[in-house]
């Protein structure tokens, strides 16, 4: 823009310069580059924040996972190239590639992050769905919905592990008041049951998440269609699949992507819930358990350069999806 | 009674029910969380939904201790610092990228996005070295300087999408009268962003009170540490007893602040959290 009103200038003969419409025009530049100049002013301090705690320590991560640093000693660190991620040495693989404990928490990882954000889905559907009814104490239900996430990961971690608590916990309790089972579960401890617990926790603090997104969503949509449905005495469930459901696909796809991101990164409630035990452990705490208690930082580096590549895919596809939906929604 | 109002009768007793499923699974852990941190500690491993007897000697013991006041208060410094710094840098770029067309707009913008997708533990070993090289390990004050990682990109986002909303015309006149840039921000954006900086200002305070992976990772001493670490790390005598009550009285201290927070300004956080994302 600022270069095609340059143009004009060089094209006018110098004379009329003093004539008085280039001469607004050229104060309009002139203010106009000012702002430019301006914003850019503006913008420095954040993008030398952002550059200082996220653009240099990423690029000094992905370095680091080349090298075999150490947590004690990071200046006397070497470049050993893959070895970090794989090499075959004396007749067998090493590596976070080769390291089985490395899959298993990229399997924990996922099974978690679909599992849980497609419980948070549906009930934060049904959520929104309730708190979009015009009823008395609408915004008192509001409020109490909101309550789980403002509530510390860690402190809904641990309040869900007293609850969850193998010998005195209120949830073992009720189960065999109701006689759905006849011994306690250790349910933070047990290989089967901790990542359901890990899940309970997640779905019960994202819920209003969701719930507050398709709220938003449901309350932007057109009365006129919902009036016609029941006045031609569709049943409202069908009406939900056929009318309502397409019309919020596009906040509810927002939801489950921002959700999603924020699923695979998990770390705070399997770290507080179930520490490092294999069963529950996700690509985050792998990684920070490579970096930090075995002092490993180049290993470690390694695995966080992978999970960031895991993630920056998802934030492809994410871009990608969101473009198609502005087009979409652009009509 | 005919079939037809019996069905809108039921309709209404499922619908009510509904609402209070809803209402109990919200609110019983964090209710289940005061009843257990006002038992007397013989008390406690008896299942009940109402305390026979209560007092506050979890509270007393938990406020006695002088790492988890110094906590609180390490807390307190970082979040708001962390308010400040994130709404300061937050307003003028968000002017910039709102308010003014220019070329590389959008890359900034979809830098900004991508950092906030950022997982934090990619930057977990960089980050350390920066913070070891500014000495700043085992201090808020690296804490305060992390965060910026989490809060920024997201401030920035939300108040650019306020900053689109508000009408040409307010800054033409002050382009007219030839207000410089910075006078059009603090004149005539700040006055009617309040609104929006609180609300960012408010999700950026409960983000920055919550982190956990960094203040884990960047102190070291009791001292130091911010209150959901002081939590994690609370533990008795022995491995296999862990000090419930106090760790739950903990929990409560910490999480009422934010629970009145919300309750006052629900209207706010559900606005910032839609222009967040669904605007995104």
């Amino acid at each position: 823009m600022s270069s095609s009103s340059h143009h004009s200038h060089q094209d006018a003969p110098l004379g009329a310069r003093a004539a008085m419409p280039p001469v607004r025009r050229q104060r309009g530049t002139k203010v106009r580059r000012q702002r430019v100049k301006a914003a850019w002013l503006f913008l420095a301090p954040m993008l030398i924040a952002l550059t200082l705690v996220a653009g240099w320590p990423l690029m000094r991560t992905f370095f680091l996972s080349f090298t075999d640093a150490s947590l004690s000693d990071l200046g006397s660190a070497n470049l050993i190239g893959f070895e970090n991620y794989l090499v075959y040495d004396d007749g067998r693989w090493f590596g976070v590639l080769a390291d089985s404990v490395w899959w298993q928490s990229v399997w924990n990882t996922v099974y978690f992050a679909v599992v849980s954000v497609s419980l948070e889905v549906v009930f934060g559907v049904i959520v929104a769905l309730i708190l979009n009814a015009e009823f008395k104490g609408r915004v008192i239900v509001r409020a109490a919905v909101l309550i789980p996430w403002a509530i510390p990961t860690i402190v809904s971690a641990q309040m869900w592990a007293w609850m969850l608590n193998d010998q005195f916990g209120i949830i073992n309790h009720l189960l065999m008041v109701a006689g759905i089972i006849d011994s306690p579960i250790a349910w933070t401890a047990s290989a089967t049951y901790s990542m359901w617990a890990v899940i309970m926790v997640d779905v019960w603090k994202t819920i209003p998440f969701v719930a507050l997104l398709v709220l938003a969503a449901l309350q932007m949509l057109p009365k006129d269609c919902y009036e016609a449905a029941e006045v031609d005495g569709i049943h409202p469930v069908r009406v939900f699949f056929k009318v309502t459901l397409p019309l919020i696909t596009p906040a509810l796809m927002v939801a489950v992507i921002f959700r999603l991101l924020d699923a695979l990164r998990v770390f705070d409630v399997i770290y507080v819930l179930t520490s490092n035990s294999t069963s529950t452990m996700s690509m985050s705490v792998y990684a920070r358990q490579q970096l930090v208690e075995f002092q490993d930082v180049g290993y470690g580096s390694a695995a966080s350069t992978l999970l960031f590549l895991i993630i920056a895919l998802a934030t492809i596809a994410y871009l990608y999806l969101g473009r198609k939906q502005i087009q979409l929604g652009g009509d | 009674m005919n079939s037809r109002q019996l069905a809108k009768i039921a309709k209404r007793v499922g619908f009510w029910a509904l609402i209070a499923v809803i209402m109990v699974y919200a609110v019983f852990p964090f209710y289940y969380a005061v009843i257990t941190s006002v038992k007397p500690s013989s008390d406690l491993f008896r299942v009940e939904l109402w305390p026979s007897t209560w007092n506050l000697d979890n509270y007393a013991q938990i406020f006695s201790q002088s790492s988890f006041v110094r906590a609180i208060f390490n807390s307190i410094i970082v979040a708001f610092s962390v308010v400040f710094i994130a709404l300061l840098l937050g307003i003028t770029a968000s002017y910039a990228l709102g308010r003014v067309r220019f070329r590389g707009r959008s890359t900034v913008l979809l830098v900004i996005l991508g950092v906030s997708m950022f997982p934090q533990v990619a930057v977990l070993s960089g980050l350390f070295e920066v913070i070891r090289a500014l000495n700043l390990y085992n201090n808020p004050a690296g804490l305060i300087l992390s965060y910026t990682i989490f809060t920024l990109p997201f401030t920035v986002w939300v108040l650019t999408t306020f900053m689109k909303q508000l009408p040409m015309e307010l800054e033409e006149a002050a382009i007219m009268d030839g207000a410089t840039p910075w006078v059009t921000i603090t004149k005539v954006f700040l006055p009617l962003m309040w609104p929006a900086m609180a609300t960012t200002g408010l999700l950026a305070f409960i983000a920055a009170w919550n982190e956990f992976l960094f203040a884990l990772t960047f102190t070291l001493t009791d001292a130091q540490r911010t209150v959901p670490v002081a939590i994690a790390l609370l533990s008795g005598g022995s491995a296999y007893e862990l000090p419930w009550g106090p760790i739950m009285a903990a929990s409560v201290v910490v999480t009422v602040p934010l629970v009145i927070l919300v309750i006052i300004f629900q209207r706010r956080i559900v606005s910032g959290l839609t222009a967040g994302a669904v605007k995104g």
